[in-house]
């Protein structure tokens, strides 16, 4: 078998298989819910209904605000309790939340739906937004957008993102096994929306279950290539060039090489939201990890807490002391177990404590240089960060890094490299006065 | 449950500076195992007393000089002092040794700022430093395979294959001697199949920066064939690479992380300097053997090497 692959990367252990095997299940519908105007990438929503109001599933509580932002709906069928300000765990500070209180059983307000083929291009991109989708993959970027190019950027390729790199996850795997047909319904309707001939879905060969059974399912739709298994392999850019060798160019998007990327759990969002009218109020994640007891590959309801759900997975050791978003190398340590989970949130892995890693020196052994999958000098960044010369680091690439933590993860002296440089754009930024 | 703040990536590799160092030295073991065939039981004494004093050194400077409380040996020193060891002469009194190992750290590492800052191999400077304050001592050698209980004292000195080359000498020496090391020389230089050895242990580990061996070595091959074939007085190609510190320097001394460019461009153009420096010196300079001067002066355009090889950032746009 061909793999297609990029420069740099590293191999963390896998530890997939506490969950890869165990089938989907539909967690119960939580009690009571906190839906972040921030569900997405980009402006907060706007809260659009009061303390007090009954709400059905899927009836939209959060508008848009901006091009870059999205709807956000209820989830539950219930009543508004409370709007609150709550920490947003990925952006860092306090963001409009609403909390629902369920009263019933799901009673739905559905999207104009059917089959994709009656509606027109637009009309389908329109569902999509009205559906809230996002970027499933965990960068949450809101689908819409990313469906509705500029005319003047020619898109010839789709592709659909499985290689879930992450160590831990298993719910993009899954859904490959379990939800194949949704996938390649979702696909059909992307690729109507793009109007491209070229579709292909990037999958590691970690998974040759799946690999097989998407090539079944697919019949010509799409073709799928395998990856090798190699972390970051499912980054937006190093997926593109592993399998079209393409460059997105620095400070670039997909687009700009003609190229729209989406995870195959976006693709299952959209198969619902066109042909059942179905909202992004829930998604598939991984609840996993050694602190967890039952790990467990769930639909969990949009805004359900953390701790509600780890509760349905038989709860976590007493020892754990990390509770991650996401996965072990990109995702977000959370403090508070009652943190809700976002539409981005593909994963809850819980860790048992590590012996304590002191720092020391850099002894210039260049694995962070040859693990950079964007060719950066992560030693140098983090060195110039240390110092303050934010100028330089920015000269440097600083603003490429994609944050993968492949430095960081292999370094030697125990170096928090993305630390360091998540700390240095920020204040990049902040000193540019929030331009770029 | 406690939940502490912690930032991704939330799982990291296995190694460590320590694990890193450890592997160095087991990579030295079968030079040290072959130094004590060779030399005798002083040899095998020096290098483990290098060893040995070179972690203390580094540790006392580190609680009690610099009042780093918490740090905690990490193996860099005991490498210093095992890289010095193999870098003398089986007749190096012990005294001497050992101010050559406190300047190395001190003055070649710590005056720097400690591990990752010193810009030259701290055991080259320590080396250098010796040759340059004890020259008969350090050029005293004595002839291999005398016994492993004799002392260093009562062998026959010799001279080294470059010695002999430099001075027009008559060599009767076969290319095997100087593959399995049964030649004059200091410690750990002579037997290149030992030497080789370690360096396929840390090739299989993953542990070194292979490009710069291959080019510095490769560079010296290229460059005396040359001068071979102009005129056979210069010594053949493989008679070079075989003899001399070049081993020790190319696989073990040059390939100090810490001292050695990051890129792989950086390290073929780093191997290379080492290469045409090494030749010049052997052939056209005051000394017979020029890797150490050669190492280290390549050492400090490390920088410079670094600057003009930046890797091109992906997706960057050419200028």
């Amino acid at each position: 078998m061909k793999l297609f692959t990029f420069r740099g990367g590293v191999h963390p252990p896998e530890r997939k298989e506490l969950s890869k095997d165990r089938e989907i299940v539909r967690a119960p519908l939580p009690s009571r819910v906190f839906v972040s105007m921030s569900n997405h990438t980009g402006a907060p929503a706007k809260p659009v209904v009061e303390v007090g109001q009954e709400v059905k599933t899927g009836q939209v509580i959060g508008e848009p605000t901006a091009f870059i932002s999205a709807y956000v709906h209820s989830p539950v069928t219930g009543k508004v309790v409370e709007i609150k300000k709550m920490l947003h765990p990925v952006i860092g500070r306090p963001i409009d939340t609403v909390v629902i209180e369920r009263t019933s059983d799901d009673d739905w307000e559905l999207l104009p739906h059917g089959d994709f083929e009656r509606f027109s291009k637009e009309e389908l991109v329109d569902i999509v937004k009205k559906a809230g989708i996002v970027g499933l993959g965990g960068a949450m970027f809101p689908t819409h957008v990313k469906l509705s190019p500029p005319p003047e950027k020619r898109i010839d390729t789709l592709i659909i993102n499985g290689a879930e790199c992450e160590p831990y996850l298993t719910i993009d795997h899954r859904l490959m096994l379990e939800r194949a047909e949704d996938i390649v319904h979702g696909i059909s309707i992307m690729k109507k929306i793009l109007d491209v001939e070229e579709v292909i879905v990037g999958i590691e060969n970690n998974k040759i279950d799946a690999i097989e059974n998407m090539k079944k399912v697919l019949r010509g739709i799409a073709k799928v290539y395998a990856l090798r298994t190699k972390y970051p392999q499912g980054s937006e850019k190093q997926l593109i060039y592993a399998v079209t060798g393409r460059k997105v160019p620095s400070g670039g998007l997909p687009m700009d090489v003609g190229v729209v990327v989406q995870n195959v759990g976006t693709a299952v969002a959209i198969k619902e939201a066109v042909a059942d009218g179905k909202p992004l109020v829930e998604r598939g994640l991984t609840v996993t990890g050694e602190g967890v007891n039952e790990p467990k590959n769930l639909i969990v309801r949009i805004g359900s807490p953390v701790s509600w759900i780890l509760e349905f997975c038989g709860g976590v050791k007493e020892e754990t002391n990390r509770i991650i978003l996401g996965g072990p190398m990109m995702g977000i340590a959370i403090r508070d177990v009652n943190t809700p989970i976002f539409k981005g949130t593909s994963g809850i892995v819980a860790l048992l404590p590590e012996k304590p890693l002191v720092p020391k020196p850099c002894i210039r052994c260049s694995r962070c240089v040859e693990a950079c999958p964007m060719n950066l000098q992560p030693y140098l960044l983090y060195l110039l960060a240390l110092k303050k010369r934010y100028d330089d680091a920015v000269k440097e690439g600083l603003m490429d890094c994609i944050e993968c933590g492949s430095c960081a993860f292999i370094c030697p002296s125990k170096i928090e490299h993305v630390r360091y440089i998540k700390l240095a754009k920020n204040v990049y930024r902040a000193l540019r006065g929030g331009k770029k | 449950m406690k939940l502490i703040t912690a930032n991704a990536p939330h799982i990291r590799s296995f190694d460590n500076v320590r694990s890193i160092m450890i592997d160095v030295l087991i990579a030295l073991i079968p030079a040290v195992i072959g130094a004590s065939i060779f030399f005798g039981w002083y040899a095998l004494f020096l290098s483990i007393l290098g060893m040995a004093v070179g972690e203390l050194i580094d540790y006392i400077i580190m609680r009690w000089i610099r009042g780093k409380k918490d740090f905690m040996p990490d193996g860099s020193g005991a490498v210093t002092g095992v890289l010095l060891a193999l870098n003398v002469s089986a007749r190096l009194p012990v005294g001497i040794f050992l101010i050559g190992l406190i300047f190395a750290l001190g003055v070649g590492k710590h005056v720097f700022g400690g591990l990752g800052q010193n810009i030259f191999n701290p055991a080259l400077v320590g080396r250098v430093f010796l040759m340059i304050s004890f020259p008969t001592y350090m050029t005293t050698w004595i002839v291999p395979g005398a016994g492993f209980f004799k002392s260093p004292w009562d062998v026959q000195t010799a001279a080294t294959p470059l010695m002999i080359l430099k001075e027009g000498g008559h060599m009767n020496i076969t290319y095997w001697d100087l593959f399995i090391g049964k030649v004059g020389g200091s410690l750990g230089e002579t037997s290149v199949l030992l030497l080789l050895i370690g360096f396929v242990y840390l090739l299989l580990r993953k542990r070194i920066k292979v490009m710069i061996p291959i080019s510095y070595i490769g560079t010296v091959f290229v460059m005396t064939a040359i001068f071979y074939a102009i005129n056979p007085k210069f010594g053949d190609p493989i008679f070079h690479i075989l003899s001399g510190g070049l081993m020790l320097g190319a696989l073990f001394m040059a390939t100090d992380m810490v001292t050695s460019p990051i890129t792989r461009k950086g390290q073929l153009i780093f191997g290379l300097g080492c290469g045409v420096l090494t030749v010049v010196i052997r052939l056209f300079g005051a000394y017979p053997e020029g890797v150490s001067l050669s190492i280290l002066f390549m050492n400090s355009l490390v920088p410079i090497i670094d600057a003009v090889t930046k890797p091109r950032v992906f997706g960057e746009v050419k200028r």
